[in-house]
């Protein structure tokens, strides 16, 4: 799960960082109100899932009120990758003395938990030489790697001390919080003194939620989705109109590569895991009907252990009560399947022996 | 990496044996609907399944197999130093440090959805004390014809000299059945797991089978997400791994930052993307196939050469 900024930098406050005066708005009124209190120059930031916002224009300075009402209105309709801001945040101008870049993040390759600092902040660390990197312990960072860490930026007397106390802070909220990643950049060290976190993105393990209470808040999940959840599905979708399903993650991905090889355009993907029931199939088929744009259904199911003619009881009770109406172009193996084709016979959904049959069919329609 | 773990002898042994072949293994959460359903399937394969664990149900037997309240009860009573763990994700980590402590030297983790950082503290703790973890997200591990600790059917798999690791389930069938029909049996089909931490990552089930005479060949069904392929191209070439190698990677048409059902399948920026894996690939000489179909033709190619 992705916090957007105003999110990770409450979750950042929560642990003693400082962050910079700001007031979250989702109508101009609010943000004329909060730019009042912060006193102006401020920054309207737009809070967004993806990246990139600096560079698309999505940060944008105010000096003004008239400034701030045309540049707010602008930020609201300005898409960044496909992905529209829900709210702004309207943040006060930092006193920023010198930008420095701090991250703790899944290490996978390595399977630990590892640390990212650079004193260049404010561009994006890939680009950057100048950093170390520590892996860190599953208990967390020790004294000694912060003193190394603090050592090889070159920190002295009080910087070293206050930048020390922020990745002490850091280390513990991604391991309390059982963050994927907590990245501050740009970590500036301003006017008086202090290290304030500029920006913040923080990714969530969702398979810890159970036990957090505090930060389920945060889980922002479509109606679709949410319905794909309490099913047990993977559920993703996609902008073209053919409705991917199948059993495994990997099956269906491979089908969604397959199916845009073939000229196809996707418009969801959806995984119903291990265990297909024919209510399990009809639940999944329930979901996909209810995304606008599918004009087929192709189904991917590799048998196994699964019965066939289940699949089929669920294709064809989900026609019968006009749950779906789009044809289903589906490959089943597996046990059964001369009964599930004799069962489907009379009814919209055709099936084939291999994949590529019910790709080239589907997107052919 | 503990070099003195062995797959193999922990799964078959050897043949001085008495229990060649017919390895001991126990089942944690034996009672629960995926467990005794899976528990059936394994022990008709000839699986030597020879008891199961579930808390507060000990003294029951399913299907002829004695339920223990503990794992250490299991071990003490059978010697099995394997466990199928299916308890459900927030009950994993106890489970599994509970079968370390007991003795099991492998764990094949089946569950879903475990939080990252309690399959972290297992990995450490299963390497101090010896142990292997297979997992989690795991169809789990199929020799074929003689064990199988794990969900994947039986029908896909017989026995050859080819090797399969994947990081997906259903691939993992699917391209052992194409290997199967075009002739290519499998000494080994493990998988890998579809999270972002792997119990054994592909380097180390890779070093677990470079020296073993009676496997010729490996496939690598892999997807977007994470650098694994990657690592394992460079693992090639430095080490000049020397049998035969074909690639898969599922994902290439998925989009950025968006996770693909498995929990380790998401791309961010370059990182994790199918274009890097099958350069890399591409690098250390492994042909990768555009279509799980295509797998066994190369294969047949690479072992021509």
């Amino acid at each position: 799960m992705n916090l957007l900024e105003f999110q990770g930098k409450e979750l950042l406050s929560s642990y003693g960082i400082k962050i910079p005066r700001s007031y979250l708005a989702y109508k101009v009124e609010d943000a004329i109100v909060g730019a009042k209190k912060i006193g102006y120059p401020i920054v309207l930031k737009s809070q967004l899932q993806v990246g990139g916002r600096g560079k698309a224009g999505a940060i944008l300075k105010c000096n003004t009120e008239e400034e701030l009402i045309k540049k707010f209105q602008e930020l609201l309709t300005k898409e960044v990758n496909g992905e529209l801001p829900k709210c702004i945040l309207v943040e006060e101008m930092a006193d920023i003395k010198k930008e420095f870049y701090l991250s703790f993040f899944l290490n996978r390759g390595k399977r630990c938990y590892s640390v990212i600092a650079s004193s260049e902040g404010g561009v994006e660390i890939e680009n950057v030489e100048n950093k170390v990197i520590i892996d860190i312990q599953n208990e967390g960072i020790t004294p000694e790697l912060v003193s190394d860490i603090t050592d090889k930026i070159e920190l002295k007397g009080n910087e070293r001390k206050e930048f020390s106390e922020f990745i002490i802070k850091l280390s513990k909220l991604i391991l309390e919080k059982e963050a994927e990643l907590a990245e501050i950049n740009p970590l500036a060290l301003i006017g008086n003194g202090a290290f304030e976190a500029l920006d913040a993105k923080i990714i969530l393990d969702d398979n810890a939620l159970f036990r957090h209470e505090d930060l389920k808040k945060y889980e922002q999940l479509s109606p679709l989705e949410t319905q794909a959840k309490e099913n047990g599905f993977s559920f993703v979708e996609l902008d073209g109109d053919i409705a991917i399903i199948g059993n495994g993650a990997g099956l269906v991905m491979s089908t969604l590569d397959m199916v845009t090889d073939a000229g196809g355009k996707a418009g969801a993907f959806l995984d119903f895991g291990g265990r297909a029931t024919t209510e399990s199939i009809y639940q999944a088929l329930k979901v996909i009907s209810k995304v606008s744009k599918v004009k087929a259904i192709l189904v991917n199911l590799y048998g196994g252990i699964v019965r066939t003619d289940l699949v089929a009881q669920a294709i064809l009770n989900a026609y019968n009560d006009n749950t779906i109406k789009v044809p289903v172009f589906a490959r089943i193996t597996g046990a059964n399947s001369d009964r599930a084709r004799e069962m489907l016979k009379e009814s919209k959904a055709k099936l084939y022996n291999t994949v590529e049959q019910a790709i080239n069919s589907a997107v052919s329609y | 990496m503990n070099n003195k773990f062995d797959l193999f002898d922990i799964l078959i042994g050897n043949e001085k044996d008495i229990d060649f072949n017919h390895k001991p293994v126990i089942i944690q959460g034996i009672t629960g609907s995926f467990g005794s359903t899976h528990t059936k399937l394994m022990k008709e394969y000839g699986t030597n399944i020879v008891a199961g664990v579930t808390p507060g149900k000990g003294g029951m037997s399913f299907e002829g197999i004695p339920v223990y309240n503990a794992v250490s009860d299991a071990v003490k009573e059978t010697k099995a130093k394997i466990s199928g763990i299916f308890v459900p994700a927030p009950f994993f980590l106890n489970a599994a440090k509970e079968a370390i402590d007991s003795g099991i030297k492998l764990l094949v983790a089946i569950p879903e959805h475990v939080p990252i950082t309690d399959s972290l503290k297992v990995l450490e703790y299963a390497k101090k004390n010896n142990a292997r973890m297979i997992g989690p997200n795991t169809p789990g591990i199929i020799i074929p014809e003689t064990i199988k600790v794990g969900i994947m059917p039986a029908k896909p798999f017989v026995g050859g000299s080819t090797v399969v690791f994947s990081r997906s389930g259903t691939l993992m069938y699917e391209v052992s059945h194409m290997l199967t029909q075009a002739g290519y049996g499998q000494r080994l089909c493990l998988g890998i797991g579809g999270d972002p931490i792997n119990g054994t990552n592909l380097l180390e089930v890779f070093d677990l089978i470079r020296e073993r005479e009676d496997i010729d060949s490996v496939v690598v069904v892999g997807e977007i997400g994470g650098d694994a392929e990657e690592k394992l191209s460079e693992y090639i070439i430095s080490s000049q791994f020397d049998k035969p190698v074909v690639a898969y990677v599922a994902g290439r048409a998925a989009p950025k930052e968006k996770k693909m059902g498995h929990a380790g399948a998401i791309v961010y920026g370059n990182y994790g993307s199918a274009e890097s894996k099958i350069l890399n690939y591409s690098r250390a000489g492994v042909p990768v196939a555009k279509r799980p179909i295509e797998v066994p033709d190369l294969l047949k190619i690479k072992l021509k050469k």
